[in-house]
């Protein structure tokens, strides 16, 4: 479509010895600003139709596995917090709003605007992944971990303190001192430049500890409204374990892990009889059964898998943002040369996209 | 429309390419426009860009809400429409994929069109296999002790 277009300014352009007086910003072997970012924008595109096939299989797993044991996601869904979720599906969206201001921006030359745009994705990306640290030193807390390493004991020491936040705060904190340092060199040489890429890097490493304070408040909240709710769940646990277990049906799903199987084996046998459908009403309750590695584990597998690779996509969404930060500070992007943030607006998107369905499916499950 | 834009750029393209300054001077006039003035550059008017924006936090609100409620079945295809609205807003707007060439409409929909197929399949054939399995569960149980080994596979 393009290339038909192009024929005719191409041969323009032959006689005019164009190829010889390109831009610094059109490389070589494009014959105009709209083939490069034409060229740019479709490869963009199929980096994105691999992203979404690439999620696409978690989504597989996590559908395979919500429609086989519906119950598992209940139980699990209720310790994820939803403030949490939904504050930062905002923070995303708001992250979203300010990318397409960017890209805006860059098409009409508001270099500062621009800059204070990216700014304001860079810390919204930071924010968010405060609150997700939050989230995820508080699960390792309470022994939520995947598959195997899932040793939760609900109600039994309820949160202590081990260390993990301080440990995901070691390395923010550490970029955070060098971007506090970068500023005030930029400061000394007085340089529009680098105060214009160390503010933004600033006030990013800042926004993520804002994001770790949010994010702990609701927690500490979250947590002493629950805390009579767990230590229920673990009453239930200790009179009703091996009951439960007695009129569990999936035996699929129910691995020999559980020492109690045994045990249990003839009682099953015993309820046979009992017709499918009562069996299932009754999985649809226990708590019990459910709190074990070969059902919330692999619950927990899911969600870590999930919302850390959607974590990974954020962090490289942070390095390019940086990168465009900088290009931006130099005043390189004009109505002709507008293709980087258009393409780095794109994946953020994407990466939002990601995470509108990750916050219903995983924290809104009743 | 991708195809008219375009066209129009054209001119802007040869102009730009001998002179950056010439089209910043251009660009003065006419700042804060929309669409042809800047190329084949379509900046987004800011009134759209924010009422994406309050659109999305309001969705965003409404499941928040309607996940307190207990509608059974129905509620994991409430929220998965919910979010998919969330998801066309952002494509079409902040993606800007509807002022985009329509290739690139037709590869973003096909990767969907693809989860479609890839997601419906694996589900039909977990549907056969958990038949299966119940009915197998249920035979099993008669002979007392097979369950756990046999099902577990």
């Amino acid at each position: 479509m393009t290339a038909i277009q192009d024929t005719a300014p191409h041969t323009d352009h032959a006689h005019d010895d164009h190829h010889h007086d390109h831009p610094s910003w059109l490389a070589h072997h494009f014959d105009d600003a709209e083939q490069q970012y034409d060229s740019g924008k479709l490869g963009m595109w199929l980096f994105l139709v691999t992203e979404v096939l690439f999620f696409s299989g978690m989504f597989c797993a996590y559908a395979l596995y919500r429609n086989r044991n519906p119950e598992v996601f209940e139980f699990c869904s209720s310790f994820l917090n939803e403030k949490l979720g939904a504050i930062n599906t905002g923070v995303l969206l708001f992250s979203s709003l300010t990318m397409a201001w960017a890209v805006r921006a860059s098409q009409l030359r508001q270099h500062t605007l621009l800059v204070g745009m990216l700014a304001a994705t860079l810390a919204c990306a930071a924010m968010f992944l405060g609150v997700k640290s939050v989230e995820y030193s508080h699960k390792w807390e309470l022994g939520l971990l995947p598959g195997k390493f899932y040793v939760a004991q609900l109600g039994g020491h309820h949160g202590d303190p081990k260390g993990y936040l301080e440990s995901l705060c070691v390395v923010p904190m550490i970029l955070t001192v060098l971007s506090a340092l970068y500023y005030v060199y930029s400061w000394v040489v007085n340089s529009s430049f680098h105060k214009q890429v160390a503010g933004p890097l600033l006030v990013a490493g800042l926004c993520f500890f804002v994001g770790v304070f949010l994010g702990q408040t609701l927690e500490a909240e979250a947590a002493d409204s629950h805390a009579g709710e767990h230590a229920g769940h673990a009453d239930h646990h200790m009179v009703q374990g091996h009951v439960d277990h007695a009129s569990h049906d999936h035996a699929a799903a129910e691995h020999a892990d559980h020492p109690a199987d045994g045990a249990a084996m003839p009682v099953v046998a015993a309820s046979a009889g009992e017709d499918v459908k009562v069996m299932k009403e009754q999985l649809a309750t226990p708590d019990a059964d459910v709190n074990q590695k070969s059902m919330a584990g692999l619950f927990f597998s899911i969600y870590y898998c999930m919302t850390g690779v959607h974590a990974i996509h954020i962090l490289g969404g942070m390095a390019v943002i940086t990168w465009l930060i900088v290009k931006a500070a130099r005043k390189e992007f004009h109505e002709q040369y507008f293709g980087p943030v258009d393409n780095v607006g794109l994946y953020w998107h994407l990466v939002d996209f990601i995470w509108i369905y990750l916050f219903p499916l995983l924290y809104l499950i009743t | 429309m991708g195809h008219a834009t375009s066209e129009a750029g054209h001119g802007q393209v040869e102009h730009g390419a001998h002179g950056a300054q010439g089209e910043h001077g251009a660009h003065g006039e006419h700042g804060g426009g929309h669409g042809e003035h800047h190329g084949f550059s379509h900046p987004m008017p800011i009134w759209m860009l924010l009422s994406v924006f309050f659109a999305l936090l309001g969705l965003t609100g409404l499941t928040v809400f309607q996940a307190q409620f207990d509608l059974g079945n129905a509620e994991i295809w409430l929220s998965l429409t919910i979010a998919t609205v969330k998801a066309a807003l952002v494509i079409l707007f902040f993606m800007h994929l509807l002022w985009d060439k329509p290739l690139n409409a037709i590869i973003i929909l096909s990767s969907l069109i693809f989860v479609a197929l890839f997601l419906g399949f694996t589900l039909m054939d977990a549907e056969g296999y958990r038949e299966k399995l119940i009915y197998r569960s249920t035979v099993k149980a008669s002979q007392p002790g097979a369950l756990g080994t046999e099902i577990d596979e």
